[in-house]
């Protein structure tokens, strides 16, 4: 690094924790330093610290929380020790960030317009109609088309990757020295992700801005970092430039982070049974809202005449970005929303028309396991209740279903011993072990997964898939397992089918599609994954 | 237990709690202490407090105990708030779970009829309903409540609406729970803690409404509440000031007790809101 301006250097920083909290520091004894013109990611699972210490760079921290040791040197002086008003000169104009949520850090009551006008008018005396031209030259640097029509918009009005490019045009409005960028392309699409990161790496590369880039994806952090810091329980375990850290990793837990990326390569395939256990035959379901009297309604069709096969025991992968009407399939397989049209024969009766109550009384036989590992949970139920309630709900006698829960605890790899505590003493993959138990416990035929995993981190992906694979070959399932990540889908799926606007695009055998996509967006789809080089790479590497 | 140990962590919580304990005790040992019936004549009227052993409160403009009164009162401010709070929870749980769960038209007729019982004023209601029915203790406790529950009737319908579309209740459903099971069992249990602070909201009011009622005089005549007294007071309001201030100050202790162990429940039960 040698030639460039250090911009940002942490010295032996330690954050400490309230009392009563699982560690007692948030951060301990972090250093690190990002030059000029270079872009540091900070890589780490949940709960790493990694968050924090961006916080603890803006002084941003929660009232308990406060910095214990250490400097945070910006500029020739010392963040820790600067007065309150000082700190708000450098927010903004000296240190700029973007978050993960741009709707929520976006002000939903002002135009977009107006926020960026905002950081001009608090930091800079410059006249209304010098900040309205620098405003909109801001939104055409980071490429929202037509920066006049965005200028005038609010935050809802625009799409997930406008917001996300507003809050970037926002937050590089004073040429800030250093940017930090808070998890910016986990709430959005891949192919939206592929773009902002682009952008953000032209931008920084005209501005020589340095960019401290916090994400959990190492795929993002082959597709845009110079450096690398990894980061495990607020200690960083291992710092080097990107290539280092990713082709030859030297801490015992960043080789474990990398190995856990699920490469992109489908598995060898398997062999799959001619017959069909669910049939899914022109599907549709229109939404259908507001209007009085048929005036001012919308209507949305979210999944549009969908035909699929599920042979028995095999896995049916369906991928494809938010709004392409994924789960709104998921949720007609299983009832919980009445599809408009078409038919879906499981093992030789029309789930789509059944009624309700037959519904109702036929449910074990297919079953659901849920994205939030956190919501769909009853919090006041016991973990053993939880997974026992189905049986229960149809006719076996509670100690017997208990019992039978507690089996099934072993089976989904808890501790038996753990049934009688309440959700919230579970990590997150500890609960989704827990819904899959209790999808499970009925016995179903088909297990329909909603993004059982898109709420975990990387290695206790890795560790849920596994069990899923596992059980499908003990168990017999059949499942249909709904994705927005290729590279999950890539791990367990035999069959894929790509939608888009609620359409199937493209679907086949998982190696062929990932192979050889025949569809543009299918291949626009695979192009967008990042570190798509990396992921092939490291793929041969592992095997 | 968190909630038990933040609840007995608020200072002002406990005071409150204590101050509900005392004015239980009253109503339970108002029999030993005075076994005679409160409103039978006791001595001279008008005895000013302090004056007489015998009537450490002294008496009201006919004769009677007023401190005997106030411990009786204790037992029927006591009843009525907690049966017409109850009373009030229970259609309001009911009401708005059915709303929020149901939605569309279920939720339309009964919003539209909680509506028009939240635009009457309800004191007024309840003087109607007490002059259709009579003002026995029974139908007071009874009126009290029907007017009390539009408000936790539309909490619950919120808590509802946020609740119903959760993942945990979809899971219940694909399990093959009923819509019975499913608001009862797992909706309700959930969408019940800030209901129960609620209800202390109601109780405060609800004892109010009865005290106002009992200054109209109408409400039961035969029975000893902090209510019948001030309105018996009013005629001597001007000198003889203390047989409305006695009992005024018992229900402002008993209404202060229930609003601080609300907010302490609040505050126990939903942690994250403290400090805000």
């Amino acid at each position: 690094m040698s030639g460039k301006e250090t911009i940002l250097s942490l010295d032996r920083l330690s954050v400490r924790l309230p009392r009563g909290a699982d560690r007692t520091h948030a951060l301990r004894d972090v250093s690190l330093e990002i030059a000029s013109n270079e872009i540091l990611c900070v890589v780490g699972e949940s709960g790493s610290g990694k968050s924090m210490m961006a916080n603890a760079v803006m002084r941003l921290l929660p009232n308990e929380v406060t910095i214990d040791s250490g400097r945070v040197m910006f500029e020739g002086r010392d963040l820790c020790a600067a007065p309150v008003a000082e700190m708000r000169e450098v927010r903004g104009a000296g240190i700029a960030m973007i978050f993960q949520e741009p709707m929520t850090a976006l002000n939903p009551l002002r135009t977009i317009g107006d926020q960026i006008a905002e950081m001009f008018s608090i930091h800079t005396g410059l006249s209304k109609a010098e900040i309205n031209t620098r405003v909109l030259a801001l939104l055409a640097d980071v490429r929202i088309p037509d920066p006049k029509v965005a200028a005038k918009a609010y935050p809802h009005e625009l799409s997930g990757g406008q917001r996300q490019r507003a809050m970037i045009a926002m937050a590089l409005a004073l040429d800030p020295k250093l940017l930090i960028a808070d998890e910016p392309t986990t709430a959005l699409d891949v192919t939206t992700q592929a773009q902002i990161l682009k952008l953000i790496r032209d931008l920084q590369q005209r501005r020589k801005t340095a960019v401290m880039f916090i994400t959990h994806d190492f795929g993002v952090v082959a597709e845009i970092a110079d450096r690398v810091v990894v980061m495990q329980h607020g200690v960083i375990v291992e710092q080097g430039t990107a290539s280092d850290v990713l082709h030859h990793p030297q801490h015992a837990y960043t080789k474990q982070l990398i190995a856990a990326v699920p490469p992109l390569k489908a598995p060898p395939p398997r062999a799959l049974a001619a017959d069909n256990i669910l049939t899914i035959t022109d599907v549709s379901k229109t939404y259908r809202t507001g209007g009085f009297l048929g005036r001012g309604a919308r209507v949305t069709p979210a999944v549009k005449n969908v035909s699929l096969n599920l042979p028995r025991g095999a896995t049916l992968g369906i991928v494809g970005e938010s709004g392409s009407g994924k789960s709104t399939l998921a949720r007609c397989i299983v009832r919980l929303i009445d599809p408009d049209a078409g038919s879906i024969v499981l093992d030789g009766s029309d789930w789509a028309k059944m009624p309700r109550e037959k519904v109702r009384r036929e449910t074990r036989h297919i079953q659901m396991v849920f994205q939030d590992p956190f919501a769909s949970l009853n919090p006041r139920r016991k973990a053993a209740e939880l997974v026992a309630q189905g049986p229960i709900v149809h006719g076996t006698r509670r100690a017997e279903a208990i019992a039978d829960a507690k089996e099934l605890f072993s089976l989904v790899g808890l501790d038996p011993s753990s049934a009688d505590r309440y959700p919230h003493e579970f990590s997150g993959g500890q609960r989704q072990r827990i819904g899959l138990a209790r999808a499970l416990a009925l016995k179903p035929d088909v297990l329909v997964a909603d993004e059982p995993v898109s709420a975990l981190d990387v290695s206790v992906q890795a560790q849920v898939l596994k069990l899923l694979a596992e059980l499908r070959a003990r168990l017999g399932l059949s499942i249909v397992f709904i994705t927005h990540d290729l590279r999950v889908a890539a791990q367990i799926c035999d069959l894929v089918a790509v939608m888009k606007d609620g359409a199937v695009v493209e679907h086949g055998l998982a190696g062929e599609v990932f192979g050889n996509p025949q569809h543009p967006y299918t291949q626009a789809l695979l192009d967008s994954i990042p570190g798509g080089e990396f992921a092939r790479e490291h793929d041969t590497e592992m095997v | 237990m968190d909630a038990v140990k933040r609840y007995f962590r608020s200072p002002a919580a406990v005071a409150g709690l204590i101050l509900l304990l005392i004015v239980i005790a009253m109503a339970v040992s108002a029999g030993w202490f005075y076994p005679r019936d409160p409103l039978a004549l006791a001595g001279r009227p008008l005895v000013w407090p302090f004056s007489n052993p015998r009537f450490l409160l002294g008496t009201d403009n006919s004769g009677r105990d007023i401190a005997a009164q106030i411990f009786y009162g204790a037992r029927i401010s006591l009843l009525i708030g907690g049966v017409a709070t109850a009373i009030a929870i229970l259609i309001g749980i009911l009401v708005g779970a059915f709303a929020g769960y149901y939605g569309g038209w279920v939720d339309n007729v009964l919003m539209r009829i909680t509506e028009a019982f939240q635009t009457l004023p309800n004191f007024v209601l309840l003087l109607v309903l007490v002059a259709v029915f009579g003002s026995t203790l029974t139908t007071v406790t009874i009126a009290v409540g029907v007017v009390s529950w539009p408000a936790p009737a539309r909490l619950t319908r919120a808590e509802f609406l946020s609740l119903r579309n959760r993942e945990f209740v979809q899971a219940g459903r694909t399990l093959g729970m009923k819509n019975i099971q499913l608001i009862f069992g797992e909706i309700l249990p959930n969408a019940l803690p800030p209901v129960i602070v609620y209800a202390s909201v109601v109780m405060a009011v609800a004892i109010l409404l009865e005290s106002a009622l009992a200054f109209l005089r109408l409400s039961d005549p035969n029975v000893a509440s902090w209510g019948n007294l001030i309105g018996l007071g009013r005629d001597v309001l001007r000198v003889q000031w203390y047989v409305s201030a006695i009992p005024g100050i018992a229900i402002l202790v008993t209404v202060l007790a229930v609003s601080l162990v609300g907010q302490g429940l609040n505050d126990a039960l939903n942690p994250r809101l403290k400090g805000r």
